[in-house]
């Protein structure tokens, strides 16, 4: 909402203030502004000049000189302008002066453009008279400018005065942020009343009189509304005789900082009542009215309607229209209809100021898809009571302006008037709930510069219905807390019991595998929830994977972000993509992405929202890089029993020779592989990728933070080497699974520290060694312990295929 | 005689000492003087034909030279080597600005470091973190917290529906209503996470972000409180010359409620294209839980009283962090996540 400093001014007359001190008041108490602009930025030494002769410039033919009186001097001018001629009075920038943009009408330069004397072709110029343009305005806010050239001022205007201010620029229009819960301050009045009990100035609303002829609106016109729920109030008035001419200037500036145009007097009076008072009107050309009869009542579906842009639009049986004796002639709250519309032949007219139920208006607004300046007032659901006091301005003014014959009398229909609000007035509590201790005397004060007033006998706070937002002691306390201003409300911290601060369990094993993972080098990402159904493809799932079964979004922003992910590497897979195509080297990331996995679908009870620690890497480092990292992982949070990499994870996006699913007491806590080269092409990643995604919900209570001591080994250890030459398909796992078996208790650890395949084997086969160290807690193992032991594990192994070496 | 001799051993053995330059030297020295077939031993050897009452004499001279030269041989050992030290030590002289070799530790998202910070300031006040679904209920996001159905302000957060009844959440308030109805009280928890609204993507939107809910909810707390608390959490977040504003507002679920501003950190409040010369940046919104809002979720008002407040993350990573453009934050370039 954008309004003229002018026109507050006009109810708060008292009102004193700069435009800072202004918008800081304001914003302070409630009514936010959100910036204001000066109409007279840049506008330096401009001042009413009479042109006294103008003569042709000696050698350029588009150019004139001009003899310009300027109050104090006459001076000489040169200018291109075609408009003018002796006699015009005109704006003129003196020598040294300042004007706000260029005459093309471009974009406002932020320091203005300054004007000094100077020669144009050989002749001096002592200043500059100005267009429209130039002053930093349009011809949309001043009709009566020319297409292009000088704007005229009126012949009455005083020489020598200043020309800003004869142009209503000394001014200032300040835009506000309105909540949605203050419907009254999508109005001037409504702004005004506040600035008022803001400032502590007297609020002077305009006074609307009675208007109209003798004659009574009921022996021309008929009302029916049928559907009183979704108009609860309905009024209208006719003027006849209508006299189109422009609205005067000071309705013109005003609605021109308001961002309206000014059109003609009927136009710009309906305009400025829904300006000032809120309220939308509607004007019908009465004669277009059939059957002389209004019937407020809604659509039937599949009607089609021509709005008065030109537009065919369709309806549905829940659209609130405005029809005559025969024919739908506008949509209610919406837009009229072409059919009845105002046009310049206008004799006489109905005016229509009515109340529809918001939430229709927005619904409808929103289906038909048409939002219009009325619509966007009427769906925040206006206080019907100021319909009749609007309409009653609006003719006020056709009166004031000379712009037609008013008709006497008005059609109300409104069956269930609404009544004041009333709040039991319990200042202690409000200040219990503010934390404050501002006396009954001064809240009330606050609430009677708001209107609102104080019933002594119930003691009750009265709202009147314009205030449709006061409804109970907290609504009252923010009242008071505004005009008492949130600065003066003191600072405390909560008193009462201590609570202990912490982060859940979950929340900490997290933060671990976050920490390791950025100690072993990955960098954290970050990546949307949603994404694309492409997302399966790329990544080979097959038709029947469960994966494929998404929760997908009703309303999307397009296919690329229409279903939750099932699966966290798509995101990852696209930021190494992006980081492989602006060629980062060695590009190590991991992700805490949450999947959203449906328990059934449709949905009717709430994903799993599973959170899945997720590693992704390509340039340095391999498979088992990143199963170190996974490990480390498990080794700081407590899981320090064998984890099993289980070969072929039947993950169809990794390459099936390299992938694992991760085992951790029996349960598969995630998986983890290189990527499938062709997955790696559908990313366009043209390097190794591995991965690896953890199912933090399965390995969470798997975690542990305890600790214990189980002492320095005090006895040596005896270390044992084996060297074996087995098949190639047989895994290091089983061998290790082997050794832990049969080793027993004396077995403290093993470690691989050789592994072969080529020449010197034959094909097919590989060679292992490892190196198994035994100790005992509690004694010097002796050799034939050590010895019985890795029979034992050497018979295994055996066993297994195994061929055991020297 | 015997005694010249050993005295011309003596000295000679002396003089070598002195001359030599090298361990090695030091060594066949002891060799040759002190060793099996050395002079002095075959001096001692020679004992034999010397009279029996001279002996003790000469043993005594013996030892004595023997003793002059290994503490000679002792000394020339310490300063060759002390020598050897200092030429070593000149020998590995290193160019201590080569390039060091770095373990390339990986970096936190500046969304992470963010929240860390608002954690540590809020679990350091006494505030549980507690955490609630994305796919959320109409009636969590939404009614619970006083928006029923067709409200304005469903229409202002261009929710994203999964069908009448769920949805992705659009802020984070949601988890005040599960921790009310849940928790015992006093409740001082924060509740970050991601939110989703129907934005397009550009520098300053995204369709899915990151707020941190607060609330507190206790007997006797008050808009002092609030303001209290917020205050000490921007001097803690950003510095404690930091002030804080309160704006009136409107939120359907607080009343009343406020929007805070703090004073720019850039600037200190003068006024800078930082702040867009206003000295002051909005944070966050506010305000007391609305009582309609606690009766909802199972909570006497005319007990308890409560406030509650909205922060988006995004908002202050980018402001700390200087991020002008948010898409940034979703593409995971490593340029960008190492200067965090």
């Amino acid at each position: 909402m954008n309004t003229a400093l002018s026109w507050i001014k006009a109810y708060v007359p008292d009102l004193q203030v700069t435009a800072q001190e202004y918008t800081d008041a304001m914003t302070l108490s409630g009514t936010k502004v959100e910036g204001y602009e000066c109409l007279d930025k840049n506008l330096e030494k401009i001042v009413v000049g009479e042109i006294l002769s103008i003569e042709k410039h000696p050698d350029a033919t588009k150019l004139i000189v001009c003899q310009v009186n300027v109050g104090k001097e006459t001076i000489q001018i040169v200018t291109g302008a075609p408009n003018v001629k002796v006699g015009d009075k005109v704006p003129v920038v003196l020598d040294g002066g300042k004007v706000a943009g260029g005459h093309d009408g471009g974009p406002l330069p932020e320091d203005g453009i300054v004007i000094k004397a100077g020669k144009l072709r050989g002749v001096d110029s002592y200043g500059m008279m100005c267009s429209i343009e130039e002053l930093g305005s349009s011809k949309d806010m001043y009709p009566d400018a020319p297409e292009s050239g000088i704007y005229i001022l009126p012949q009455d205007a005083e020489v020598g005065a200043d020309a800003v201010e004869l142009l209503g620029l000394h001014d200032v229009v300040f835009e506000y942020e309105i909540t949605s819960n203050r419907v009254d301050c999508y109005s001037v009045i409504g702004i005004a009343r506040e600035a008022a009990a803001t400032f502590r100035k007297p609020f002077c609303p305009p006074v609307v009189k009675e208007t109209g002829n003798h004659e009574d609106i009921h022996d021309y016109l008929e009302v029916e509304v049928e559907d009183t729920k979704l108009c609860p109030r309905y009024c209208a008035r006719m003027v006849k005789n209508i006299k189109l001419a422009p609205s005067p200037e000071w309705m013109q500036r005003r609605l021109a900082a308001s961002g309206i145009r000014p059109i003609n007097n009927i136009v710009d009076i309906t305009n400025y009542v829904m300006e000032e008072y809120g309220q939308p009107m509607h004007a019908y050309d009465y004669e277009l009215i059939a059957g002389h009869k209004i019937v407020v009542k809604c659509a039937k579906n599949g009607d089609s309607f021509q709005t008065l842009d030109g537009q065919e639009r369709e309806l549905d049986e829940q659209v609130l229209m405005i029809n005559d004796g025969e024919k739908e002639v506008g949509i209610a709250g919406i837009m009229g209809g072409e059919n009845s519309k105002i046009t310049d032949d206008v004799k006489t007219m109905v005016f229509e100021a009515a109340c529809f139920d918001g939430t229709n208006i927005r619904l409808s607004a929103k289906r038909i898809g048409l939002r219009t300046d009325a619509s966007g007032k009427f769906e925040k659901g206006l206080d019907p009571n100021n319909a009749k006091e609007a309409i009653d301005r609006a003719c006020q003014l056709i009166e004031e302006l000379g712009a037609g014959e008013v008709v006497g009398g008005i059609i109300d229909v409104y069956p269930n008037p609404v009544g004041d609000s009333r709040v039991p007035f319990e200042p202690e509590k409000m200040n219990r709930l503010l934390g404050t201790q501002v006396s009954s005397e001064d809240m009330l004060k606050y609430f009677a510069s708001i209107g609102l007033s104080y019933d002594e006998k119930s003691n009750e706070i009265v709202a009147p219905s314009f205030r449709q937002d006061l409804h109970c002691m907290a609504d009252l306390a923010e009242e008071v807390a505004r005009f008492f201003g949130y600065d003066n409300i003191p600072t405390t911290l909560p008193s009462g019991e201590a609570t202990t601060g912490k982060l859940s369990y979950k929340l900490r094993v997290e933060a671990v595998a976050r920490e390791i993972a950025e100690f072993c080098g990955f960098s954290e990402s970050m990546t949307y929830s949603f994404e694309s159904p492409k997302a399966f493809d790329k990544l080979m799932l097959p038709a029947d994977s469960k994966l494929r079964k998404a929760v997908s979004i009703l309303n999307p922003l397009g296919e690329d972000f229409s279903i939750m992910r099932t699966q966290p590497l798509n995101g990852m897979l696209t930021s190494l993509s992006t980081n492989y195509n602006r060629r980062n080297k060695n590009v190590k990331l991991y992700e805490m992405a949450t999947i959203y996995l449906p328990k059934s679908l449709p949905l009717t009870e709430l994903p799993d929202e599973r959170v899945q620690f997720t590693l992704g890497m390509y340039g340095e480092g391999d498979f088992f890089s990143m199963k170190g990292v996974v490990e480390e992982f498990f080794d700081k949070v407590g899981m320090h029993k064998k984890t099993e990499y289980r070969p072929n994870a039947v993950k169809p996006f990794l390459h099936p020779g390299r992938q694992a699913e991760i085992v951790y007491e029996g349960q598969t806590v995630g998986y983890m592989g290189e990527l499938h080269p062709q997955t790696a092409e559908n990313y366009k990643i043209g390097e190794r990728c591995y991965v690896a995604v953890l199912d933090m919900p399965v390995i969470t209570p798997l975690t542990t933070f305890d600790r214990k001591y189980t002492g320095i080994a005090k006895f040596p250890a005896v270390t044992r080497d084996i060297s074996m030459v087995m098949k190639k398909e047989i895994l290091a796992g089983d061998i290790e699974k082997m050794i832990e078996q049969r080793g027993g208790k004396i077995l403290e650890s093993y470690q691989l520290f050789d592994i072969y395949e080529g020449s010197q084997i034959a094909e097919g086969y590989k060679s292992i060694a490892y190196s198994i160290t035994f100790r005992a807690k509690d004694h010097t193992l002796e050799e034939k312990e050590v010895s019985a032991v890795m029979e034992k594990i050497l018979h295994g192994l055996r066993s297994m295929g195994i061929e055991l070496r020297a | 005689m015997m005694k010249e001799t050993l005295e011309k051993i003596r000295e000679e053995a002396l003089k070598q000492i002195q001359e030599s330059d090298a361990l090695e030297r030091l060594n066949e020295i002891r060799v040759a003087y002190l060793g099996k077939k050395g002079e002095l031993t075959s001096v001692l050897k020679s004992m034999k034909d010397v009279a029996p009452e001279e002996r003790p004499k000469v043993g005594q001279m013996v030892n004595d030279a023997r003793a002059a030269i290994e503490e000679k041989l002792e000394e020339a050992k310490t300063a060759l080597a002390a020598k050897m030290r200092e030429e070593q030590l000149k020998r590995e002289v290193i160019d201590v600005t080569l390039p060091a070799k770095k373990m390339n530790v990986g970096h936190s998202h500046p969304n992470s470091i963010a929240l860390e910070e608002v954690e540590r300031i809020f679990v350091g006040m006494g505030y549980e973190v507690v955490e609630g679904p994305e796919v959320e209920y109409d009636r969590y996001n939404f009614e619970r917290l006083n928006i029923p159905k067709n409200h304005p302000a469903r229409d202002e957060q261009d929710t994203f529906y999964i069908n009448d009844t769920i949805l992705l959440r659009s802020q984070t308030s949601p988890v005040q209503v599960r921790t009310m109805e849940t928790r015992e009280l006093p409740i001082r928890m924060i509740a970050p996470g991601r939110v989703f609204r129907s934005d397009e993507v550009d520098a300053t939107h995204s369709p899915s972000f990151h707020q941190i809910e607060g609330l507190v909810i206790d007997k006797n707390i008050t808009f002092a409180d609030l303001k209290g608390t917020l205050a000490e959490f921007a001097r803690e977040l950003f510095g404690p010359e930091t002030k804080v504003k309160f704006r009136p507002h409107h939120f359907p679920f607080t009343e009343p409620s406020a929007e805070v501003d703090v004073s720019c950190f850039k600037c200190g409040g003068k006024g800078c294209r930082f702040c867009k010369g206003s000295g002051w940046i909005e944070i966050l919104g506010c305000g007391m839980v609305h009582p309609h809002v606690l009766e909802m979720s199972g909570i006497d008002p005319n007990e308890y009283s409560g406030f509650a407040f909205g922060v988006g993350l995004e908002r202050i990573a980018l402001l700390k962090y200087e991020i002008d453009d948010m898409r940034l934050l979703y593409e995971n370039d490593t340029r960008f996540l190492k200067q965090f």
